[in-house]
């Protein structure tokens, strides 16, 4: 066998998982997304109607769409700035050369991120309990009255975004800990001999020359925390008053619950729209802060 | 401020961020050992007045947990094998044969990274159910049978593999499926470790996918089980505490133990990537 047809060979079964299980679908999701496949369609195909854009056109003009796509970003806005911050903390914490014991706290900083969100989801909804909680009863303990986490409409989101930068920060501080420590030594000799304070030392050298990986630590955990779903399922079924619906909770309501595939695929096209977009836009601000 | 202080300072936050980081987990430990009720009542333990197995019992021998492992076991240990061997070949492939057309078919499969998975998950319902495969194994080990990424890893790896090696071989009249065997694979075991736990963790701990294809309780994984047990029992916490422990333990076991291959696939796949 030569070896061009082996090649073929070796790549046939994953070509083929990959092309009936992943590429054919999304292509059948931008056609199911022009449709008005429901649950009469379900039952027999003949009910199918091409509906055109009109799954986008209604969804745009649906205060559940918007509302569901204001919660992500609620989610992404806070939850990723929030979470890059303590993943860098940690990171610089890590570096110094002043601390003992690294492997020890690296492995305990990164074990949440190796947990299974849902089992982490129902302690930490215990923990949010708002009689028996260990937050609220902390609290109270320096004054602080009760507060409903996850059962207020004003804090069910700020929970989710807390328990969700526990569970993930460990993953950016291990990429950044590799970035920082890639960082050659004698910039910061150099720093010190002109009599650069640490801030300024973290200003101008540190920052600069971990820039593109936390460009990259950025857009990785903007596209993963825009698929915000299983923390909501658990702990909050997406309410009190739906203020924790995401995007993909709405999809997975549209499609699972409701059985309006048709409706469903279009919010999913219009997630993947807007995360295409949004990461595009992040690279390209990010050159320019590189050619700056 | 001196060095001293300094240091003072480092490790005063690191164990304070390390304890917060922890917690939850220890907590779910003590919690799962407590009597029903217990958890319960003011100021919240963070003991078990008499440790008990009760909670586990209950899980096992009656709300069925026993079942949702061994699903679990079974369908993140096939998912693993799957995706290991076809990941294997084709990131082989991509890196060592040549072919016409291999640049731009990996383009492609470099733009299948940016598509979300989710959007493929309505279809792929539509097209399992009408292959009679919705609730059953085959639904989620199936689909993440080979992906991009690890195509993309084993590439990047593979790449490293001297080219006089597979030539001397095939002069020595080695078949291709003979030299990926007794060469190719010998050299791409460090990344087939770092594959197996990173595939195998991501499998475990999936939630969405199964939670969809798998439409009956005697196909469920853990996380499922342990999210329906969620909404039936929410006010047993002891129970559900056991139920997180069963769920977590196994992964965060297999992380300790292999944290060095983990880690360095963490990194191979993004900082290189």
């Amino acid at each position: 066998m030569s070896p061009q047809r082996a090649a073929w060979w070796f790549l046939a079964p994953a070509m083929v998982v990959l092309g009936v299980f992943f590429l054919l679908p999304v292509i059948a999701a931008l056609g199911l997304s022009l449709t008005d496949y429901d649950l009469y369609a379900l039952a027999d195909i003949r009910h199918l109607r091409f509906v055109a854009l009109g799954n986008y056109w209604d969804l745009l003009h649906q205060k559940k769409f918007w509302s569901a796509l204001g919660h992500t970003l609620y989610f992404v806005i806070v939850g990723v700035p929030l979470s890059l911050m303590v993943s860098l903390g940690a990171a610089l914490l890590l570096n110094s050369p002043l601390v003992r014991c690294k492997a020890f706290f690296r492995t305990a900083l990164f074990a949440p991120v190796v947990t299974t969100v849902v089992a982490v989801a129902v302690v930490w909804r215990y923990i949010y309990n708002t009689k028996y909680g260990l937050l609220n009863y902390a609290l109270g303990m320096v004054g602080i009255h009760p507060v409903d986490w996850l059962g207020d409409p004003h804090w069910a989101m700020p929970s989710i975004i807390l328990f969700a930068v526990w569970k993930n920060f460990g993953y950016n501080m291990i990429i950044l800990l590799a970035g920082l420590q890639a960082i050659q030594k004698d910039l910061y000799e150099a720093a010190r001999i002109d009599g650069a304070s640490a801030l300024q030392q973290f200003r101008h050298i540190t920052l600069p020359m971990l820039g593109p990986t936390l460009l990259m630590v950025g857009i990785l955990t903007v596209s993963g925390y825009f698929q915000l779903f299983a923390e909501p399922y658990v702990m909050t079924e997406g309410g009190p008053l739906q203020s924790t619906t995401s995007v993909l909770y709405l999809m997975y309501n549209e499609g699972f619950k409701w059985w309006n595939f048709g409706t469903a695929s279009a919010v999913a096209f219009l997630l993947f729209v807007i995360m295409f977009v949004v990461t595009a836009l992040m690279l390209r601000l990010g050159r320019r802060g590189a050619t700056a | 401020m001196n060095a001293r202080a300094a240091k003072v300072i480092i490790h005063g936050l690191l164990i304070g961020g390390t304890l917060v980081a922890v917690f939850p987990l220890l907590w779910m430990l003590a919690v799962s050992f407590m009597q029903p009720g217990e958890a319960g009542s003011l100021p919240p333990p963070l003991w078990p007045a008499h440790a008990t197995w009760h909670n586990y019992e209950v899980l096992f021998l009656r709300a069925g947990v026993g079942r949702y492992l061994f699903n679990s076991f079974a369908i993140s240990a096939a998912i693993t094998l799957l995706s290991l061997a076809f990941n294997l070949m084709a990131g082989y492939a991509f890196a060592k044969l040549r072919f016409a057309g291999r640049e731009r078919l990996f383009q492609m499969l470099l733009g299948l990274l940016v598509i979300p998975a989710q959007v493929a998950m309505l279809p792929l319902f539509l097209m399992l159910k009408s292959m009679g495969l919705v609730n059953s194994y085959a639904a989620v080990v199936l689909p993440a049978a080979a992906t991009a990424f690890g195509i993309f890893l084993v590439r990047q790896y593979a790449r490293g593999i001297p080219d006089e090696l597979l030539e001397a071989a095939r002069i020595d009249g080695a078949g291709e499926l003979r030299i990926f065997g007794q060469i190719v694979l010998p050299l791409l075991k460090p990344i087939m470790v770092t594959l197996a736990i990173f595939t195998f963790l991501t499998a475990w701990n999936d939630f969405m996918w199964p939670l969809i294809a798998l439409t009956g309780q005697e196909h469920y994984t853990l996380p499922l089980g342990l999210a329906s047990l969620a909404r039936e029992h929410a006010q047993d916490s002891e129970l559900m505490m056991a139920g997180s422990v069963v769920t977590v333990i196994p992964v965060l076991a297999l992380f300790l133990a292999m944290q060095r291959y983990y880690i360095e696939g963490l990194l191979l796949g993004s900082v290189k990537g």
